[in-house]
């Protein structure tokens, strides 16, 4: 065999690195691109939608608006919330791995039960969030039969009262139901008011054509084709998008656990080196990237 | 895996998320108006300034807690240059169309 053969063979037959990178570590990169791919083409689909409906889409400071155990209007906050637990979360697991580097098996225990913690956290949130998106809010929205095709419109109330101040007596009165059908008033998310008669209610104070509708509700008939935000695109995407974020989580959460028992058993302390905590600690990082660019664009822009 | 990824290096990205964060959600509650009136481009200053600082953030994200900084440089290119020519790409498409959709029938 000449020598160039035996360079051939040396490159090509097996064994190299050119990348300096192990084949596990390797493909899980290369699974990550197509991830990523995967989610810029959601988001994409999702500028896409907002873009052609901008007018009226839902403004996001008055979608999300709760936090837990304080009443009141706190837009981001609760977002923020969980986006720090997240990059807390990212923070452990990059000590994880860098405690495995130096074969510290105590604190790679500790920094990977940390980072599960902090992974079941966020999904517990996520769910909190998303009880609360459905559930929608105290007044809700009026959908309104629009006459085409049975098909119906939302609209908010403006200006809706059930009381009124009586300048001469100094005091609050309530309505009659008559007085109160004058001042009922909505518009559609497009701004135009709503015809008068539609708004009308009967003896009950109930609305005869019109329905109140709360959040945006996965049940019933109304599921995915109405809902008290604006356009159903919104509320779709969002239940997608931060539905298979939260599931990359939970997968995440759920592979961590096998990993951290494996550390636990000394399995890798055996082989001599941490490597799988790495490469779960890049599809860690990768959920916790991906969450930068949801809340970017669900929640800020 | 030397100096790079030391603690200290984990940490000061760790605060500089969270600064940026910060930031992010300061800028979103109070809203300055000189940013939410001038556009470039279809898009306020305001929504500009939130996809800067989060591709700053991703940038730390990959470059310190995925140590793609301390990989070899063809395994970086190979990495980086699918996700810099693809997502710009469909991202062109995509919001192209939309504006001319939005045009057309609103």
């Amino acid at each position: 065999m000449d020598s160039k053969n035996k360079n051939i063979e040396s490159d090509w037959g097996g064994g190299n690195r050119p990348m300096k990178a192990s084949y596990g570590k390797l493909m899980m990169w290369f699974f990550l691109i197509t991830d990523a791919l995967t989610f810029s083409a959601f988001l994409g689909a999702y500028g896409y939608h907002r873009f052609t409906h901008f007018s009226d889409w839902p403004i996001a400071d008055e979608v999300f608006t709760h936090f837990p155990f304080i009443h009141g209007h706190y837009p981001l906050f609760y977002v923020a919330l969980m986006t720090f637990i997240l990059i807390m979360s990212s923070v452990t697991m990059v000590l994880a791995v860098h405690a495995g580097h130096h074969m510290n098996k105590k604190g790679v225990i500790i920094w990977m039960f940390l980072t599960i913690v902090g992974g079941i956290t966020f999904l517990g949130s996520q769910a909190w969030e998303w009880y609360h998106f459905i559930k929608g809010t105290e007044k809700g929205a009026l959908l309104i039969p629009s006459g085409e095709h049975g098909q119906k419109r939302v609209a908010h109330y403006v200006g809706a009262h059930d009381s009124y101040h009586d300048d001469e007596n100094h005091e609050l009165k309530s309505l009659s139901q008559d007085q109160s059908l004058d001042l009922v008033q909505a518009e559609y998310l497009d701004g135009q008011a709503v015809p008068k008669d539609l708004l009308k209610k009967n003896d009950k104070g109930e609305f005869i054509y019109a329905e109140q509708i709360f959040g945006a509700p996965l049940t019933g008939e109304y599921a995915f084709r109405y809902n008290e935000y604006g356009h159903t695109t919104f509320s779709n995407f969002f239940y997608f998008i931060t539905g298979f974020h939260g599931f990359h989580v939970f997968t995440g959460v759920l592979i961590n656990i096998v990993i951290f028992i494996n550390v636990l058993k000394g399995v890798y302390h055996r082989r001599g080196h941490y490597e799988m905590v790495e490469k779960v600690g890049l599809y860690w990082h990768f959920v916790d990237l991906v969450w930068v660019f949801v809340f970017t664009f669900f929640y800020l822009v | 895996m030397g100096k790079e990824n030391s603690t200290r290096q984990i940490w000061l990205v760790f605060w500089l998320l969270l600064i940026v964060t910060a930031i992010e959600v300061i800028l979103g509650i109070i809203k300055p108006a000189f940013m939410v009136e001038r556009r470039l481009i279809g898009v306020t200053l305001l929504n500009h300034t939130f996809i800067i600082l989060t591709i700053v953030k991703a940038y730390y994200i990959v470059y310190s807690f995925m140590h793609l900084g301390s990989e070899k440089k063809n395994l970086k290119w190979s990495i980086l240059l699918p996700v810099w020519v693809l997502i710009p790409y469909l991202l062109f498409i995509l919001l192209t169309e939309a504006f001319y959709q939005h045009e057309m029938y609103y």
